[in-house]
């Protein structure tokens, strides 16, 4: 039973469809071990953007403020999309990464563990 | 196995009497006092007797006169005219 | 004349007595919700009362504790009473009450009110009824209360228009909307059981002294005039558990799922409760793991030994609950300190006696995880960089909390958990928030999570600040840092004066 109601068959709406993103869909975005970002975080952003907007844009603009982020050698970086190890291509959009609507993208820096080597 | 029951009372002048007596009629009782607040824990069992309240009070006194003072308790209740009591069965 | 009737006599009379059993329409088209959710009752008359309270003896006592909190309120405002609180950070944590948990009591009015109508025994019914009065009577005075800090104070003029619409609101207003929209006895278990009995002691008594040892007079005694309704309120829950276990055994797994629920959704509700002692309260009555011990564990623990004979276990995430104790409130304040531009509360950076008594209190985990990162805040600050986080977070969609919780084993990573329904992703901060979810998900791919509602614009813009405006907030007084906010200006004044005033003297 996927919930216990008073109507048989009850079927709920759901709040967050694809299609009432204005042709957006969500995007998480998670640096492991720098906990002084709370929560992951989240963007709407179009299958089509290339990856290098990622890269360019939406990390430095977000995360740019720990003194780890100008350290970071990005060659080192590992990338996973919903559990699934990935190579990060500029050119190519999210959607061929496989990033779909409400994916998690985690990237982990080697070598960089937070303020103090204590994950903040 | 023993455990712990409890209550806990504001601490206002409406209340001492009835710390007063939970003290005296239950000899294991721990209390604890925090900002505004009085704790009490007993193993087992605690008894809030009427006639003890009212000897300390100076007027008869209503058990259910327990609920203006009341903030907290843990246990089961058995409520008669005589005795509030805490348990756990 | 008559001998005067004993408690019990004048109980039976009085409450009993008042129940009858339809003839001209069936019970079960009278009563057509208490059946739906599987639970069986075969004797409503099987119900004891432990407190034997009659409507006669509940409006005498209700009144004389209105008279007391009246006299009280009164005297506070006409004496200023605001004035003589520790220290303005404090009302963060009034704040947080009125926005938050106000709504919620009169959320609580209205439900009690529709669940005494509509289950069939007579006992619990009357019980019902009394703790729906309760709930209106705790929202009014909350409201009468407050409503002096906000002739001073930011942050609490529209706190039930945030209430509906602000991201940290939705916490607490989606948890009792999940409670309300089950049946009867699932909301008897997930509030008079759950949150009344389990844990209401960890939201009002640590509140309540806090108030106390931080010299706010009026809401110490609003708290405590609410809080002597909650014995009755939390006798309640522990009786609805009882009863239902007893009835049938097929009730048990029911009940069961129930508890694992409500109590996880409860606990991580307390999540802002862990923060307000841990952070907002200047002056500290005890730290969250010490509530926690003693209200939960101790006492928690004594009640499930006491529940095993019925097969009841412990709720399943107590163990994760037991695990997070010391980081939980640091792991919220996180959270709150670079998203306070966002809220209607103010958040500050923590000074070193403060630093120390956390150290004090949390020595596996303060100096070791969290300190750097204050340290670091607070440089930043001073050099005119004060940290908001100006990206929105991840939110779980069953708490609906920014997903901030780390791995019960592993302080150091973010617990995410998802699942996938009907060819949607679905993400959860625990496992406890994803078997929620696993159990009923067309309840909960309805969740009008806040950070999503903004993406798909129905928040007012696209922008932080359409989207503040439309919380109806009063940018620069209600949020951001309480450093330089307009009631540190006003308190720092009236010292000045204050203390120019005595020296004059």
């Amino acid at each position: 039973m996927a919930v216990v109601a008073l109507k048989d068959n009850y079927i709920g709406e759901v709040a967050d469809r694809v299609e009432n993103f204005h042709g957006n869909q969500v995007v998480y975005f998670n640096w492991e071990k720098h906990l002084m970002f709370c929560a992951a975080t989240a963007f709407p952003l179009p299958p089509d953007m290339p990856f290098g907007a990622v890269l360019e844009q939406i990390l430095p603009t977000y995360y740019g403020m720990h003194p780890d982020f100008a350290k970071i050698d990005w060659s080192k970086v590992t990338w996973t999309v919903d559990g699934k190890a990935f190579t990060p291509d500029p050119a190519k959009s999210l959607k061929d990464h496989g990033v779909r609507h409400k994916s998690l993208i985690r990237f982990t820096t080697p070598g960089l563990d937070g303020i103090d080597g204590t994950c903040s | 196995m023993t455990r712990n029951v409890s209550i806990t009372l504001q601490n206002t002048e409406d209340a001492r009497p009835i710390i007063e007596a939970i003290e005296a009629d239950n000899p294991a009782a721990v209390v604890v006092q925090y900002p505004a607040m009085v704790k009490i824990d007993v193993p087992d069992r605690i008894v809030v007797k009427r006639d003890s309240v009212t000897e300390r009070l100076g007027r008869d006194f209503d058990l259910q006169e327990i609920h203006l003072s009341l903030i907290s308790l843990n246990g089961y209740i058995d409520e008669d005219d005589d005795e509030f009591v805490l348990s756990w069965r | 004349m008559a001998k005067k009737l004993g408690l019990k006599q004048k109980y039976q009379m009085m409450t009993r007595g008042l129940g009858w059993d339809t003839t001209y329409q069936s019970m079960d088209k009278v009563y057509p919700f208490d059946k739906f959710e599987g639970i069986k009752v075969h004797d409503w008359d099987a119900w004891e009362d432990p407190f034997r309270l009659t409507m006669d003896s509940y409006w005498k006592l209700q009144a004389e504790k209105e008279r007391k909190l009246y006299a009280v309120i009164d005297s506070f405002a006409q004496n200023n009473g605001h004035l003589g609180i520790s220290d303005p950070r404090y009302l963060n944590a009034v704040k947080l009450f009125i926005q938050g948990v106000s709504p919620l009591e009169y959320m609580a009015h209205r439900h009690f009110a529709h669940v005494a109508r509509n289950i069939r025994g007579i006992g619990p019914a009357v019980a019902a009824q009394m703790q729906s009065l309760d709930e209106l009577r705790h929202a009014q005075t909350q409201i009468h209360t407050i409503s002096h800090y906000n002739k001073f104070f930011d942050g609490i003029h529209e706190w039930r228009h945030m209430h509906d619409r602000v991201w940290y609101l939705s916490v607490p207003k989606s948890f009792f909307d999940d409670a309300v929209t089950a049946g009867p006895f699932e909301f008897l278990t997930a509030i008079s059981f759950s949150f009344e009995y389990l844990l209401t002691n960890l939201l009002f008594v640590p509140f309540m002294s806090g108030a106390a040892y931080n010299g706010d007079l009026a809401t110490v005694t609003f708290g405590f005039s609410a809080q002597s309704d909650e014995s009755r309120h939390m006798t309640l829950g522990l009786e609805v558990i009882k009863f239902l276990l007893e009835q049938d055994e097929a009730n048990v797994p029911i009940i069961q799922r129930w508890l694992d629920k409500w109590f996880w959704r409860g606990y991580r509700l307390l999540t802002l409760v862990a923060m307000m002692m841990d952070y907002l309260l200047p002056k500290k009555i005890m730290s969250w793991q010490e509530a926690w011990e003693m209200y939960y564990e101790e006492a928690g623990g004594a009640l499930f030994q006491d529940l095993a004979r019925y097969g009841i276990k412990e709720p399943m995430s107590a163990a994760v609950a037991r695990k997070e104790k010391n980081r939980l409130s640091s792991e919220a304040w996180a959270i709150f300190y670079q998203y306070t531009h966002a809220a209607a509360f103010h958040t500050w950076d923590i000074d070193e006696e403060h630093k120390a008594w956390l150290a004090e209190k949390y020595p596996e985990t303060f100096d070791k995880l969290y300190r750097p990162r204050l340290d670091f805040w607070e440089k930043e600050a001073a050099a005119g960089r004060r940290f908001y986080n100006n990206a929105l977070p991840q939110l779980c969609t069953v708490c609906q909390i920014p997903m901030g919780f780390t791995e019960p084993d592993d302080p150091t990573t973010i617990c995410f958990r998802e699942s996938e329904y009907k060819g949607e992703h679905y993400h959860f901060c625990s496992d406890g928030c994803k078997g929620i979810f696993d159990n009923e998900p067309e309840k909960y791919v309805q969740s009008w999570l806040p950070v999503h509602q903004i993406f798909q614009g129905n928040c007012g813009g696209a922008s932080v600040e359409d989207v503040l405006k439309w919380y109806r907030m009063n940018l620069g007084a209600d949020n951001l840092d309480f450093s330089g906010s307009p009631e540190d200006k006003f308190w720092s004044e009236w010292h000045r004066t204050a203390s120019r005033a005595e020296a004059a003297e």
